[in-house]
């Protein structure tokens, strides 16, 4: 089990969510949040004061997935939320232990 | 029965006037002056609450809005008692040519059937009306002035400056610039210098300011500029960002200070006449021409034209026409709402970077900067050779000679005297205020936010 984790542009997400439902994923976490990357910020210029905007908004998707799903998530997530510009986003994979179903107190593959 | 006894002596005043007394000119009051008046004053109360409340709020950071809000909501109540205790009397009855009596305080006298002169002759309205209207102004004119400091001073010395400002400063310029017998006593020659005697300081040197160029606009633009000066720069200032929270929320007060404005230039006529039309024509076409020369000149300028430098351009145009609005043509006034839009647009940007104040609102940028504009380019575009309506002769009963130049001295004298008295009074009030109870807050309340420090809330709960 895997946990992904997306930093996309927010008007991505919705083509992101498309592609991960089609390939079978049945839940993921979305968290706005902001941040810098390659892209850098901008700036904002209030009657002749300018001001750096460091931090971009962006969407964190975050979805735990089995094994056999990895690579398919991770190419259709990366698929849909590439427009070719910079600022795209990136995806970080990490090694999950356990998942746990609250309602049902199911474990691992069976609680996704 | 009272009412057909008044009607009957109306009428045979009225029958009277026909034959025996064709020229002598009867005080009356007409209906549909006194509503447009009361629909004005209520307008003029519309562009400072809400209306400059949300424009400066909108320009401050989330953690100061209430307080912003606040400040101008308590000057705006505090101004309109001292109006009816004192404000009235001092700047509208006869006394000196710098301040008027004492005969009006509390209102003393004034009854429903009481009436103040308009501009024409034989016309009167309601003085409660009037009382009323002008309370406004005098009402609106300090709130002005907070977004000059906005951020960093203590809600107490704001109202203690505000009241000595108001008492010092507002009452003898309205004075000075306003009051004066009506055009009835202009009977003739002698009359009329006899009835001018009477008026204002500034009224006597000719100076034409038609809804508060001088007496509204330099006024509290000088008093900021001075309170900026002396309160300091705000913590962060060219280091942290400051920008607005919501140019929205800004846009909205622009837009119903836009809409109030024609109650505050078309008002000030106190008929709805034919020159009502022409003050109405002019504001609208003003604010019009500054909004796209702001913009434009911030589009070639810094590349890309923003909503605030639009509403700030608006601004600027109604600030200048202001002044002007009784006397311009309709292209005059777009030449000075050009002229203005662009000259506050570089005072904002440009001067006070250059000079390194922080006038955190542009009380100064925009009020002071466009009114001295507007009330010096009252002299040209009032001139009937380039379109204006030129100045009235009440003793002719026609329009006088117009000399440019010598209304521009006239005009260069207003500007003068508003300037140093409003500066001076200003100066002497915020040291006071300084060394009495202290104008700033301390460091930990400024970056708390005035919000909390000073009024114990927060305005966004999201």
């Amino acid at each position: 089990m895997k946990l992904i984790t997306a930093i996309v542009k927010p008007f991505k997400l919705d083509d992101v969510r498309e592609a991960l439902t089609d390939i079978g994923v049945s839940g993921v976490t979305v968290t706005e949040v902001k941040g810098f990357g390659r892209q850098k910020g901008h700036t904002e210029l209030y009657r002749g004061a300018e001001y750096v905007v460091d931090f971009l908004p962006k969407a964190k998707v975050e979805l735990a997935v089995a094994d056999q799903l990895v690579s398919q998530a991770i190419e259709v997530i990366t698929k849909a939320a590439n427009s070719g510009k910079i600022g795209d986003g990136k995806i970080f994979v990490t090694n999950l232990e356990q998942i746990v179903r609250i309602r049902t107190g199911e474990t691992g593959d069976d609680a996704l | 029965m009272k009412y057909l006894l008044k009607g009957f002596i109306l009428f045979i005043s009225l029958s009277f006037s026909g034959f025996t007394f064709a020229e002598a000119v009867i005080p009356s009051v007409n209906k549909g002056d006194t509503a447009w008046m009361i629909v004005a004053t209520v307008l003029v109360i519309l562009m400072v609450v809400p209306g400059l409340a949300l424009f400066y709020g909108g320009m401050v950071r989330a953690k100061n809005m209430l307080s912003v809000l606040m400040q101008v909501f308590v000057i705006f109540s505090m101004m309109a008692i001292l109006w009816s205790i004192y404000g009235y009397s001092v700047a509208f009855t006869e006394g000196s040519p710098f301040i008027g009596g004492f005969s009006k305080l509390f209102l003393f006298g004034i009854t429903p059937d009481s009436m103040a002169a308009t501009f024409s002759k034989g016309v009167y309205i309601p003085e409660y009306i009037y009382v009323a209207f002008q309370l406004t102004f005098a009402a609106i004119t300090p709130a002005l002035i907070i977004g000059a400091f906005a951020e960093r001073v203590k809600f107490s010395a704001i109202l203690i400056f505000m009241f000595i400002w108001f008492t010092f400063a507002y009452l003898p310029m309205a004075h000075m610039v306003w009051y004066w017998t009506g055009p009835d006593a202009y009977t003739d020659a002698a009359a009329g210098s006899a009835a001018g005697a009477t008026a204002g300081f500034l009224f006597q040197k000719g100076v034409l300011d038609f809804a508060g160029g001088t007496v509204v606009h330099i006024n509290a633009g000088i008093a900021g500029l001075i309170g900026c000066l002396i309160v300091g720069k705000r913590i962060g200032y060219k280091k942290e960002a400051l920008a607005p929270h919501s140019v929205t929320m800004t846009m909205i007060g622009a837009s119903l200070l836009w809409v109030g404005w024609f109650g505050f230039n078309v008002g000030s006529n106190l008929e709805a006449n034919g020159l009502s039309g022409l003050v109405f024509i002019n504001t609208l076409l003003a604010s019009a021409a500054a909004t796209l020369a702001w913009s434009g000149a911030e589009w070639i300028i810094r590349g890309k034209p923003s909503m605030l430098g639009g509403a700030s351009g608006a601004i600027a145009g109604l600030v200048a026409i202001t002044p002007a609005c009784g006397w311009a043509g309709p292209m005059g006034s777009i030449v000075l709402g050009l002229v203005a839009g662009i000259a506050c647009f570089v005072a904002v940007t440009s001067l006070k970077s250059l000079l390194g104040y922080d006038d955190s609102l542009d009380a100064f940028g925009v009020h002071g900067v466009g009114g001295i504009i507007g009330a010096l380019g009252t002299a040209v575009v009032a001139s009937p050779a380039l379109g204006g309506t030129g100045v009235w002769d009440y003793v002719t009963n026609s329009v006088g000679e117009y000399s440019m130049s010598t209304q521009f001295i006239s005009q260069a004298w207003g500007v003068g005297v508003c300037i140093i008295w409003s500066g001076v009074v200003s100066y002497i009030a915020f040291k006071l205020i300084d060394i009495v109870i202290g104008l700033r807050v301390s460091e930990e309340s400024e970056r708390e936010g005035l919000d909390i420090s000073e009024h114990g809330e927060t305005a966004y709960h999201m």
